[in-house]
């Protein structure tokens, strides 16, 4: 058993907890502190990746309780790939953090690596209700986290999100409740199995857990009739913190992911059926409102936010076309939208504070300092984001569409894609030109900050990155679709002897 | 036994559900704090309900399954931790929006 896989949990928890107790220690050695361990968490997400491309399932018992008594953390390529992104992205929102940010409210860094343990804990977990309490982990994080500077923009939004997260949260019980009931398991692997043999007068009820399973996932992934809370609560967090929500909503679609394509992927009728039919027109709807969204919304932050559905929208309905190369196509966009939202929250706050009136409002028409620099860095961006080439988003975006065509309901996903990509373009370009076109050059320009304007071009670059290396990552995504629809291959990693005494009691 | 559990399952959710859907942040407070016992009482009822026996197998002829009751621990002390949360959150949030309303503002006095 390698110790190693449970570090990306213990080392944010542990960092954050030292943190708290010593938080009277000088400011410099506690960003210090998180900077080392987000640092080595990018290190470990290197090695998860490594370790995983294999092909294989790390396998971490708790305790040394064996499954599927215990709890199992399950290193497989979704995970090591969700686990790095995180990091990486950690570590860029934290950079940004100690511009400033970090010391506008107590306990910044402790909080955020709490945040970090949750995420790393939700990715790696192979226990239900382990996924429930990781979930309350990040939560109650990010609850602090949005809260974090203060000011009645945040304390309304907060409280908004933390009620609908509250009410979810008592729902994920209930459908983990139910489905206890019904098997007498929570481990994941064996879930499925159960699950699979269940009689069919069990089926309505375990349709009923997989439905509100997909309710709780859906608030946090903000899917259509559940996202009403993400535009106010993103634009109302600071900058930094937004960016690193900006892996929240795919936390939502990382369980979707794992539990219907897992848990209630195998038997005769699979209960996910159900779940994918319902999952494919709210995507649709939800990618068709973040199109209209982002053009009627009236500051970049609200934008990004809407940006954040747009690509909520478009991953959950690729993912709901349910075939290895649209599988490996959504992934693709995670990585690179995940990216290109907290490079846009970025960006907001960097454009905002050289404005002279208005902050990221496109109500207000004041002239901008540095327009050169910073139009030319919005333009890049601007180019990432909406999916034009030479990026990451056009890669996706081609991928997508290509996975999507042997479909036949793939051209409803053409139509709005495309649809809401014009939207997108045409929403980013008029920020673009009046902002930096129409008014004149301002007079006294404000100091811009080098080192924040360094990083987020270089958040940009690595989107460039991802494109120009694109092959070997879009190979890895295909190794890791076809894994994710071979659940046998984790059922046997997690519960070696269950296939043997399946076997003993079939014939 | 089994009726009346149910029943009261049943008449603490929609209590939960009526006061989570009232416009002050007060009531939507109790009514998260009645669903959560509403949750705990069914996550405690999915192990089966067992009258007089202990949760340790082989002390007497039947027994209770213990997980469940330690999943209810873990949901009451979180659901416990997350209630006082919202509830400072609900009075800072009066306190600087001046209302106790949960969009942070009344609609039938901003129009008078």
């Amino acid at each position: 058993m390698n110790h190693a896989l449970i570090l990306p949990i213990l080392l944010p928890l542990l960092t954050g907890a030292g943190q708290l107790l010593f938080y009277q220690a000088p400011f410099p050695l506690q960003r210090l502190l998180g900077f080392a361990s987000t640092a080595w968490l990018v290190l470990l997400g290197i090695w998860c990746l490594l370790v995983a491309g294999g092909g294989e399932h790390l396998i971490y018992h708790a305790g040394d309780w064996p499954a599927p008594f215990g709890i199992v953390l399950v290193l497989d390529r979704l995970s090591a790939v969700m686990l790095a992104l995180t990091a990486v992205l950690g570590l860029c929102c934290l950079i940004y953090a100690s511009g400033g940010t970090d010391q506008r409210g107590a306990h910044f860094h402790a909080l955020f690596q709490f945040q970090l343990a949750g995420l790393n804990g939700a990715f790696l977990t192979g226990d239900l209700f382990n996924l429930f309490v990781f979930f309350e982990i990040l939560l109650i994080a990010s609850y602090a986290l949005l809260l974090h500077g203060g000011g009645r923009a945040r304390s309304r939004a907060g409280l908004h999100y933390v009620i609908i997260n509250l009410a979810g949260s008592a729902l994920f019980l209930i459908a983990l409740g139910t489905l206890y009931g019904l098997t007498g398991t929570l481990n994941m692997a064996d879930l499925a199995l159960r699950v699979a043999e269940a009689p069919p007068e069990d089926a309505p009820l375990l349709a009923a857990a997989s439905l509100i399973l997909l309710v709780v996932f859906g608030i946090k992934a903000a899917i259509l009739p559940l996202l009403f809370w993400l535009p106010r609560a993103y634009s109302a967090a600071s900058a930094p913190v937004a960016a690193l929500f900006a892996i929240m909503t795919k936390v939502g679609v990382y369980a979707i992911l794992r539990v219907f394509l897992l848990v209630f992927a195998l038997g005769e009728s699979p209960v996910a059926a159900t779940a994918w039919g319902w999952l494919w027109p709210l995507a649709l709807l939800t990618l068709a409102l973040g199109g209209v969204g982002v053009l009627g919304s009236d500051s970049l932050r609200t934008l990004t936010a809407y940006l954040v559905i747009l690509s909520v929208g478009t991953l959950l309905a690729t993912i709901s076309l349910v075939t290895p190369a649209a599988l490996g196509a959504a992934l693709f966009y995670l990585i690179h939208s995940t990216g290109m939202a907290a490079v846009f929250f970025l960006l907001a706050d960097l454009l905002g504070q050289q404005r002279e009136e208005g902050y990221d409002r496109f109500s207000a028409t004041g002239p901008i300092g540095h327009r050169w620099v910073l139009g030319t860095l919005f333009f890049i961006a601007g180019i990432a984001m909406a999916g034009l080439p030479p990026f990451s988003g056009f890669v996706s975006k081609a991928w997508i569409l290509q996975a999507s065509a042997s479909q036949p309901q793939g051209l409803w996903l053409w139509g709005i894609l495309l649809a809401s990509a014009l939207l997108v373009v045409i929403a980013i370009s008029r920020t673009g030109s009046s902002w930096f076109w129409r008014p004149g050059e301002m007079a006294r320009p404000y100091p811009l900050r080098p080192g924040l304007l360094t990083l987020v071009a270089t958040m940009v670059g690595l989107n460039g990155a991802l494109a120009a290396f694109g092959e070997p990552v879009m190979g890895y995504l295909e190794l890791t679709a076809a894994q994710l629809l071979d659940p046998h291959a984790y059922i046997d990693a997690v519960l070696p002897d269950a296939r043997a005494a399946g076997q003993e009691v079939s014939p | 036994m089994e009726l009346l559990y149910a029943i009261m399952l049943g008449v603490l959710t929609s209590c939960g559900v009526y006061l989570l859907l009232r416009a002050r942040t007060f009531t939507v407070i109790l009514g998260l704090t009645l669903l959560s016992h509403a949750v705990n009482l069914y996550l405690f009822a999915s192990g089966r309900l067992v009258a007089g026996a202990p949760a340790i197998v082989g002390l007497s002829e039947r027994s209770a399954d213990p997980l469940p009751q330690a999943l209810v621990l873990t949901a009451i002390v979180i659901g416990f931790a997350m209630t006082a949360f919202v509830v400072v959150l609900a009075l800072k949030a009066a306190v600087e929006l001046r209302n106790d309303h949960v969009d942070g503002e009344n609609p039938d006095e901003d129009r008078a």
